[in-house]
């Protein structure tokens, strides 16, 4: 990353900070759109908003690790959630996880070379009257099948 | 929003607002005795009367006290939340306002489970729209010294969340870990003060029992269990989706209503909940017979329990916080114990030993979570004995756990 | 000591005024205790109730120096009338409540939690560090546990952590009670530790699960202190002195700490409080070092070299009018303190005094001074030190504690690491003779010997500053400045300077303030108060980076606590008082060295290259 990238971190993580506030309540918010902005939450970053929050960067690190919706690497541009519960599982959600892992050639890791989408494998997120259903960044896409879900993706 | 839902509270007729006018023309205490007096009870599966813990807050002594709406729907198979925030957001927000009103609380928080986020700028708009119509803010309905505001917080992906006390620890900007009870929430909540935590759906009724008194909510249900209770029917059925049915509706009633054939079984209260086989399907659901959140799935003949028990497990593993001994290791104890099953490795000893192991982690974990994790572990293996222990035969041990080397008999559990 | 701002509710202690508000405060509740009726004051937890009446009640992740976790669930208990079993640690007592300690269903449970951590719990106890110290260990046998009912891992899932100079991390042992994290965060407010991932995944780890050398672990060593397993140990250079040993070209010389004599009884067998400075002696002598000499010696030493640069500074400042001169001076004797501020104040490391401790003091002495008296050549010389402390071997091994040419400190010893040597050797530390310190160092004074406990240095460094200005004793009783003594957090006090001699005459009629503390913590309180402007009319302050000083230190006996610690500071504080020379300044040995070698005197040119060093702008940013 370079100096400019960092500044523009730092800056957006001070803009954050004057709009939730310095207190701790206000920590999941500053992470949850520090990282709609840039994706996921570096090293650098953690530090950053920790010292502005004069809380210890190893909690902000333990935060990020204890919420799964939170990221402390890269990612893909798409986040791509499939349902693995049971009810979705039956109704051929991990057929439809396995055609994606196949498209986008995702054998170890979930996220594409391209880096266009990060697959997700989740746990039930609701949309279980739908199913099998899947969200992408934060659209749903509901009864979807093996050539629907793959048709979506294609497209973003 | 589509209105072509029945029921006979939540999914009845409503003038968004009338509550909340009709409230403001009544003193707390009034409130208080509607409440108690319908008998509501909390819809997150508790089933702990509103009224204690509305009368509870209200008579702490803060200036500074929460209403803390739990929208953090995590238990597998629930979506009724969902619904509601999406297409009734006014009863929520109503039964806020008024419950804020009543024990004195001046700030709500709606919880948001973050795979919800899709639904946070409708609701915004929602409350903004209260805002502009002098329903939210100061001097609400032009009721002088009235104040409350709600502000939306999205959780981060974490099923623990939905525990009362996990939840304000995830609010204060920590790691979402269940605390200590006692002290409880109504004393000793979101940043020390008294904070009423209450599911959507028990909030959702308030405003019906305000405009239609307390006594009326006795219409409907049982005895023990009065009004409607959301089910989010789901899995092997022609109707999947949310129906809003009295308490005390049989499984039987149930699967008829939502179209499902040929049931095997039937898993109520999700993950954490229990599964009933065809024998039981004449039980009832209410706080007297099964107590549950709402989650119902189906699964038909064709279905391997097998594989719903070990989906289960996997899910309490990875969710678990991760603070207490017996829900951090027990699950993985459990799980590995299906594993064992599936792959035929087995002793019918060391699964009654995890049956036993079931009953510490229900009485010493230190949360909901814990608690009730080895609910599918022992209703499955139980109910469905014949179906999983006939499929996986254990040849490869004898009685005695010691590996065998040839094949000879099968022991059964 | 119990931290309480930065916990988090769910880790705060419940008091009678919590539950009943101000009224609750001083009632009364009758319970029943396994049938027992006994009334105790509203609002007490169910454990310190069983710890009054006598009932041994099980825990691990309880710690009196912590907050309350109640994550282990050993200390589980039952309650009539409630479905669940119910944490001692965690539960006041609000109600008249029936509760039974042992009843079947509590046993059940603690056996199955027992259970259930050894499951995941890998490594034999007979290749631990902690054996016959370990409380799950402790805990397996008094509950009978003769098997692994749920099976043990039998591969390791995590690398040792080694990367550190003072505590080494081996998670495949650590059983998530999490006490280091509430030491490290909420005790010590470092934060170097937290519970990473959740669910199983969930881990001890560092930020960004970097090695311990990488991150700002300030080597304190209290998570040590307070680990009930072998998970966390320090890094243990015994062998290496061993071989030193053994080598008959190598002249081993140890220096003595004073608070690990004031400690290691505890470690075979004796209560807390029982000083075995002579033992130890005797103990080292047949162990085989060539040299036991008294770390006391270069305590004063430090006292003379300190005490002289803080009054430069008082000259600098007031009578040279020099507005770069930092007041106040912070002693520099704790090296995890030294880390501390040159990773959270880095701007401040002025304020610091450049002495160095009196380990490394004693060091470079040891390789110039007496290798030169001895006729030993210094590269032949081995220098160890027994110490209270983890941070010292991270100390010793700083790169430029080298100003004798070589290493000045080859090895540091901790009180634990020292006992294991004397146990190898077939030695009974308690049952062994006395014995003295060996010359050219001799015996010291009792103001080095106070440097063990919080608040020692300060009073020492009082009683010598006083007297070179005014050339009277100190005026308190007996020479004993009780305000410096104690366990509060912060202790501040202060001192008129009058009749001063002549070439002091610019100190006349001023009050010499100070400020005592201890814990980082607290030191952190301090720190901020500076940066403040706070401190402006301060002139001295002592802090020490672990709880009660010295005789808390990560590298002393397990357990920890505040009693202990407080025992351990009385041995101190009875042995000085019997010593015939309790001011550095009258030490001849002293005088002596000062005639013979530091010419100059104190903060003369000799004295500034062996005995005073720099620090490092380490900023609390890991890149």
């Amino acid at each position: 990353m370079n100096e400019t990238e960092k500044n523009t971190r730092r800056e957006f993580i001070h803009v954050l900070i004057s709009r939730h506030g310095a207190e701790r309540t206000s920590l999941l918010p500053v992470l949850q759109e520090f990282q709609k902005k840039f994706g996921y939450i570096d090293g650098q970053s953690q530090q950053e908003i920790a010292f502005a929050m004069n809380i210890h960067p190893v909690e902000v690190n333990s935060i990020i690790s204890f919420y799964s919706f939170l990221y402390d690497s890269p990612r893909g541009r798409n986040t791509v959630r499939i349902c693995k519960n049971i009810v979705c599982d039956f109704h051929g959600s991990s057929e439809i996880a396995d055609a994606v892992r196949k498209e986008f050639k995702l054998n170890s890791g979930n996220t594409s070379a391209d880096g266009k989408i990060t697959l997700e494998i989740t746990n039930c997120f609701g949309l279980c009257d739908k199913s099998p259903s899947m969200i992408v960044n934060e659209n749903v896409y509901e009864k979807i099948d093996k050539d629907s879900a793959l048709k979506i993706l294609r497209g973003l | 929003m589509k209105k072509d839902r029945k029921g006979p509270v939540l999914f009845s007729e409503y003038k968004p607002g009338s509550a909340l006018l009709k409230a403001a023309g009544m003193s707390r205490e009034d409130i208080l005795f509607e409440i108690k007096d319908s008998g509501l009870k909390g819809r997150g599966g508790a089933g702990f009367p509103a009224s204690v813990k509305w009368m509870l807050t209200a008579s702490a002594d803060s200036d500074r006290k929460f209403i803390v709406c739990n929208a953090d729907e995590g238990e597998p198979g629930t979506f009724k939340d969902r619904v509601l925030l999406t297409e009734y957001p006014e009863l929520v927000i109503e039964g806020m306002i008024i419950a804020g009103y009543t024990i004195g609380a001046k700030e709500g928080i709606i919880y948001l489970r973050a795979e919800y986020s899709y639904i946070k700028e409708f609701l915004e708009n929602k409350i903004e729209e209260y805002r502009k119509n002098n329903l939210l803010g100061k001097n609400i309905a032009s009721k002088e010294g009235v104040e409350f505001d709600i502000k939306i917080r999205l959780g981060s992906g974490a099923y623990v969340c939905g525990e009362e006390t996990a939840l304000i620890e995830s609010l204060e900007g920590y790691r979402g870990e269940p605390r200590n009870k006692p002290p409880f929430p109504v004393n000793t909540g979101y940043l020390g003060c008294p904070t009423v935590v209450n599911n959507v759906e028990t909030l959702a009724a308030v405003p019906h029992i305000i405009n239609n008194g307390g006594e009326w909510l006795h219409k409907f249900g049982t005895d023990k269990s009065t009004g409607s209770k959301l089910f989010s029917v789901s899995g092997d059925c022609r109707y999947p989706g949310v129906y809003e049915l009295p308490f005390g509706i049989s499984i039987k009633d149930l699967l008829e209503i939502s179209g499902a054939e040929n049931t095997k079984a039937v898993q109520i209260g999700g993950a954490s909940g229990l599964c009933f086989p065809e024998s039981e399907f004449g039980r009832k659901l209410s706080f007297e017979d099964i107590s549950t959140g709402g989650s119902v799935m189906i699964f038909d003949k064709s279905r391997d329990m097998l594989k719903v028990l070990k989906n289960f497990m996997e899910f309490f593993v990875e969710e678990s916080c991760g603070q207490c001994t017996p829900c951090r290791i027990g699950n993985v104890r459990l799980l590995e114990g299906v594993k064992m099953i599936e792959k035929n490795e087995y002793t019918p000893e060391y699964i009654e030993k995890l049956k036993e192991l079931c009953g510490t982690m229900k009485i010493a974990s230190k949360c909901g979570l814990g608690q009730s994790s080895p609910n599918p572990f022992l209703s499955i293996l139980e109910n469905f004995k014949d179906e999983i222990f006939g499929k996986h035969l254990n040849l490869n041990y004898d009685e005695k756990g010691i590996k065998k080397s040839g094949i000879t008999a099968a022991a059964h559990c | 000591m119990k931290k309480e701002l930065r916990s988090p509710v769910s880790q705060r202690p419940h008091t009678a005024e919590d539950v009943n508000g101000k009224s609750g405060i001083g009632s009364e509740v009758s319970i029943e205790l396994n049938g027992e009726k006994i009334k105790v004051a509203l609002g007490k937890s169910i454990l310190d109730i069983c710890r009054e009446n006598k009932i041994h009640i099980p825990t691990l992740c309880y710690h009196e120096d912590l907050c309350i976790a109640g994550n282990c669930r050993l200390c589980l208990v039952e309650i009539e009338g409630m479905k669940n079993l119910q944490t001692a640690c965690s539960f006041p007592v609000t109600s008249p409540v029936k509760i039974k300690t042992f009843s079947d269903k509590v046993r059940k449970a603690r056996k199955h939690i027992i259970d259930l951590l050894l499951s995941e719990h890998y490594g034999e106890c007979y290749s631990c560090v902690r054996n016959n110290n370990c409380e799950l260990q402790t805990l397996a046998r008094e509950h009978g546990i003769d098997s692994y009912e749920f099976g043990h891992v039998c591969e390791p899932r995590f690398e040792i952590d080694n990367s550190s100079a003072a505590v080494i991390r081996d998670m495949d042992k650590c059983i998530l009670c999490r006490r280091c994290v509430r030491t490290c965060i909420d005790l010590q407010e470092v934060g170097v530790l937290e519970a990473i991932n959740k669910g199983y995944e969930t881990k001890i780890s560092t930020f960004l699960d970097l090695p311990l050398s990488d991150v700002i672990c300030i080597n304190c060593g209290q998570c040590i202190n307070r680990c009930p397993t072998g998970a966390l140990h320090a890094n243990d250079p015994s062998d290496e002195v061993w071989k030193a040993i053994e080598d008959p070209r190598k002249h081993v010389v140890l220096q003595t700490a004073p608070s690990p004599r004031a400690s290691i009884g505890e470690e075979f067998g004796l209560s807390p409080g029982h000083s075995m400075t002579g033992q130890l002696n005797t103990a080292a002598r047949r162990i085989g070092f060539n040299k036991v000499f008294d770390t006391n010696f270069s305590a004063d030493l430090t006292i003379m070299e300190e005490g002289t640069e803080l009054l430069n500074r008082l000259k600098k400042a007031l009578v040279d009018k020099d507005e770069n001169v930092k007041l106040p001076q912070f002693t520099s004797c704790s090296p995890g303190w030294v880390k501390f501020i040159e990773h959270f104040y880095p701007e401040k490391l002025d304020y610091l005094s450049t002495a160095k401790s009196p380990q490394q003091m004693f060091g470079a002495v040891l390789k110039t001074f007496y290798a030169e008296e001895s006729g030993i050549d210094p590269a032949d010389i081995v220098t160890v030190a027994l110490m209270p402390c983890a941070a010292k071997k991270f100390e010793c091994n700083r790169p430029e504690m080298n100003s004798s040419g070589f290493k000045d400190v080859d090895y540091g010893l901790t009180t634990r690491e020292m006992a294991k040597m004397i146990r190898e050797a077939g030695l009974v530390l308690p049952e062994l003779p006395k014995s003295g310190f060996d010359d050219p160092f001799g015996e010291a004074t009792g103001s080095g010997l106070i440097f063990g406990s919080t608040g020692g240095v300060m009073e020492a460094a009082l009683r010598t500053v006083y007297e070179l200005v005014t050339g009277r004793p100190v005026p308190f009783d007996g020479l004993n400045i009780d305000v410096c003594r104690g366990m509060k957090g912060i202790k501040e006090a202060s001192v008129k300077l009058e009749n001063c001699k002549k070439e002091f005459s610019f100190l006349e009629g001023i009050d010499l303030k100070f400020i005592v503390a201890h814990g980082t913590a607290n030191a952190k309180v301090v720190m901020d108060m500076l940066t403040k402007g706070e401190l402006s009319g301060y002139h001295f302050v002592e802090i020490m980076a672990c709880p009660g000083g010295c005789i808390g230190g990560g590298g002393q006996p397990i357990p920890t606590s505040e009693s202990i610690r407080k025992l351990r500071a009385k041995a101190i504080y009875d042995e000085e008082g019997s010593l015939p020379v309790r001011k550095s300044h009258e030490n001849p040995k002293i005088k002596y060295i000062y005639e013979k070698y530091f010419s100059d005197g104190p903060c003369g040119k000799l004295s500034h290259k062996l005995l005073h060093t720099g620090y490092y702008k380490r900023g609390k940013f890991i890149k």
